[in-house]
């Protein structure tokens, strides 16, 4: 199989580094070779957060180049529009509708771009999501990460039963509950 | 079984294999996790640990590598600066049992205050230096570190960069081996290096570098990959994955897993079979330069850059002259999103008042470089660690007291812990006047929360002895030491201001823990009442979940991103933020 690239983006504290080590463990389940490329340090203080998960039959970069992303999953709005260049034409947007204001929009110094997902729409394979809403009725805020991987599981062909043993042995059992119900609404949506 | 591994903790890994026995270090980013695996294998087996910083770290391996046991110390590359005193002695000793340093680039700066190349301290110190691509490469460069290091008597460097150490791939896990520690040996002609021994030890470097060179040229770390091109590429680590992803089976490949020394011989003969030769590695012409030095004609930075990280795309263009993947580009420029201290960070208090005072602030290495950013903007100077103590003394001997009555160093207490306490002795011991913040928020913030000597507890989470700040400034003759809550912005005020109009080095000691701490709980979030007259006090605090709304102009509050911390309640001229409960 040719590579198949996929981009998560978000802020720092999201929880895109947990969405991406699910993908990249359900991944491995089907054989393929896979890398999974991270961010840590400092620019996960509430910066831009990129990771990339790449896997096929020999993986060799970890990055992904403009033009490349097959899926892009974007837990925030303008994360996403950031993330649009990196976007295969062709490819596929799944994004939060949630609006984080970075820090030179709170300043004054600049300002959020209006009208993100119309734009967006307009240009790739959209798919909104209100995932912060579905997560707190999961039974917590912090689930966002779990629907939206939920969401873009039904893009794949990875089947269902795998992504769920995957969410068993990937995070903590208290919160095991809560991210199965997360896992399942993004995933029937 | 295979597993989906960090490059570090694939480092981590291949140590325990190769049946290491210690391992001390200090975090850094990207190098951190590696230390952080190691603790999780049993303590019967390895002892590890945080030391107080890089040199003490390297010089705790060395002393078990002297006494025959097996050991490793890992850094980011700006630590290696600090480890630099050891190793190039180290070079000269050799070792008992085998010692491997590991150390991190950071090509782009992720979460760094310089781009340096490591692969310098090979040639210098005349260490041999391996660099693996992948997180199997990882695992087994590692274990075989080991037995190159017992077997030339040599330290040797392992270098990752960001991208191998913070991706995953697949590695398959083995056994750990059994080497017992060796009986310790008393050997002053190796290992006291006065100068009658050192001149002898350093014929044997100079020896021990050419048979490591001879193993170069035939060794299973630099592999050649002939697909019959006339092109030739010599890479090694992350680079060469750019390459191959980039030219696939059109060129000839060198790759180098070894890469100081080099083989002369084995780069002449890879490079005769091609018609073009290009040198492709991030950073400095470290591979290169040394291919002009043996008259080897090679393409290198003259057509790549030196700066920050490449990328497949990159390559092929130069290269192959193809273009880079079309794509869809953005058409209106769009905000960036720097990294800001966390809603509810100590920190924040702090640059608060300092920057509401005007003061110049001598800044360091942690979250509270970030208290440079707009809006508190409050930071003059980062340097590195520790030097926002020492250097804030230099800038008050050469302007005066009138400057050091508006001059704060802002440090925290992990820093401190490294390498402040001697900038603080200096400043006491020459009579500077001084005012010295110590930001102690229990933890190492940065790199993800890691214990240090000031928190009481071990890398293991083991209760232990903490030390005292207040008593070790007092045992370095400071006299003026106070503790002040920065959330408690009027007092904290106070105590900068008195001490700042002393003429006498002081110290404060800033409290309060980091808010990301799991024993840190804020409770509710704060929103702002009708009593709000828009005077926007609270938008100096630069606290992600303070906004203006643009049309109407006024304060709100996300209550997503507030946890309730408060602090904007005691900023606030009017009373005019409340706190409502959960």
């Amino acid at each position: 199989m040719s590579t198949k690239n996929i981009m998560i983006v978000g802020v720092g504290g999201q929880g895109t580094l947990l969405a991406s080590r699910i993908l990249g463990n359900a991944v491995i389940r089907k054989g393929y070779d896979v890398k999974v490329s991270e961010v840590h340090g400092m620019s996960q203080r509430g910066g831009s957060v990129v990771t990339y998960v790449k896997f096929g039959d020999a993986v060799h970069s970890p990055i992904i180049d403009k033009g490349e992303a097959d899926i892009i999953l974007a837990f925030e709005c303008l994360e996403a529009y950031r993330a649009l260049p990196w976007l295969k034409v062709g490819g596929k947007m799944i994004v939060n509708n949630q609006m984080i204001n970075p820090m030179p929009v709170i300043t004054g110094a600049a300002e959020y771009p209006a009208d993100i997902l119309p734009k967006l729409g307009a240009v790739v394979d959209l798919t909104a999501v209100e995932a912060l809403t579905l997560a707190r009725e999961a039974g917590n805020a912090k689930a966002v990460n779990v629907v939206l991987i939920g969401v873009m599981a039904k893009n794949t062909e990875i089947p269902y039963e795998e992504w769920v043993e995957t969410i068993k042995t990937t995070v903590p059992p208290k919160f095991l509950e809560v991210n199965l119900k997360a896992f399942d609404l993004g995933y029937n949506l | 079984m295979k597993k989906l591994m960090l490059g570090n903790a694939a480092v981590a890994q291949g140590a325990y294999e190769a049946g290491v026995h210690l391992v001390s270090s200090y975090p850094g980013t990207p190098s951190t996790e590696i230390t952080e695996c190691m603790a999780t294998y049993p303590q019967e087996e390895v002892f590890v640990e945080w030391a107080p910083n890089e040199k003490v770290a390297a010089e705790v391996a060395v002393g078990a590598s002297i006494a025959g046991g097996r050991a490793m110390t890992c850094c980011k590359h700006v630590g290696l600066n600090v480890m630099a005193d050891a190793l190039f002695t180290n070079s000269y000793t050799g070792v008992g049992g085998g010692m491997v340093y590991c150390v991190a680039d950071d090509p782009g700066m992720h979460s760094s205050q310089n781009e340096q190349d490591s692969r310098h301290y090979a040639r210098a110190a005349k260490i041999p230096m391996l660099e693996p691509a992948d997180s199997l490469e990882c695992r087994d460069f590692t274990k075989a570190a080991f037995d190159l290091s017992e077997e030339f008597d040599t330290p040797i460097l392992v270098r990752l960069s960001t991208r191998v150490s913070h991706s995953q791939s697949l590695v398959e896990l083995g056994e750990r081996e059994v080497h017992p520690v060796k009986e310790y040996q008393k050997n002053i002609a190796k290992y006291v290096m006065m100068p009658a021994n050192a001149i002898k030890r350093h014929v044997v470097v100079e020896e021990r570098t050419a048979k490591v060179e001879a193993l170069a040229g035939d060794c299973s770390f630099n592999t050649v990959e002939d697909n019959g091109s006339d092109i030739g590429v010599i890479s090694a680590g992350i680079a060469y994955q750019y390459a191959k992803e980039a030219l696939g089976d059109k060129v000839n490949y060198l790759k180098l897993g070894l890469v100081w020394p080099l083989s002369k011989k084995l780069l002449k003969e890879f490079a005769a079979k091609c018609k073009t030769v290009y040198v492709i590695e991030e950073l400095d012409p470290f591979i290169e330069d040394a291919c002009r030095a043996m008259g080897i004609d090679v393409k290198g930075k003259e057509l790549f850059s030196m700066l920050g990280e490449y990328t497949p795309s990159m390559i092929k263009k130069v290269v192959l002259g193809e273009d880079a993947a079309e794509f869809v580009p953005l058409e209106e420029s769009i905000p960036g999103r720097p990294p800001v201290m966390c809603a509810g960070c100590p920190h924040r208090g702090t640059f608060y008042v300092l920057n509401k005072l005007g003061v110049t602030v001598s800044g360091d290495i942690g979250c509270y470089t970030l208290g440079a950013v707009a809006p508190l903007a409050a930071v003059d100077t980062t340097i590195c660690m520790g030097a926002s103590v020492s250097a804030a003394h230099g800038m008050a001997k050469v302007q005066g007291k009138e400057f050091a009555s508006k001059l704060v160093s802002v440090i925290g207490d992990s820093t401190f812990m490294h390498s402040g306490i001697t900038g603080l002795v200096d400043i006491v011991y020459n009579k500077g006047i001084n005012t010295i913040l110590i930001l102690d928020n229990s933890i190492t913030g940065m790199t993800g929360h890691q214990d240090n000597p000031t928190t009481g507890k071990t890398i293991r989470g083991e209760a232990t002895r903490q030390v005292d700040l207040i008593k070790l400034c007092q045992g370095i003759g400071v006299e003026r030491i106070t503790v002040a809550d920065p959330f408690d912005v009027k007092n904290f005020e106070k105590v900068v201001k008195t001490e700042l109009a002393t003429d006498e080095p002081s110290v404060i000691i800033a409290q309060r823990p980091c808010a990301l701490l799991k024993n840190v709980k804020y409770s509710g979030n704060c929103v702002i009442t009708e009593k709000c007259r828009k005077c926007k006090l609270c938008m100096k605090l630069g606290c992600p979940a303070i906004s203006i709304d643009k049309a109407s102009g006024a304060v709100r509050i996300d209550v997503t991103q507030c946890n309730g911390c408060g602090l904007c309640i005691g900023v606030c001229p009017f009373g005019a933020i409340e706190k409502e409960e959960a």
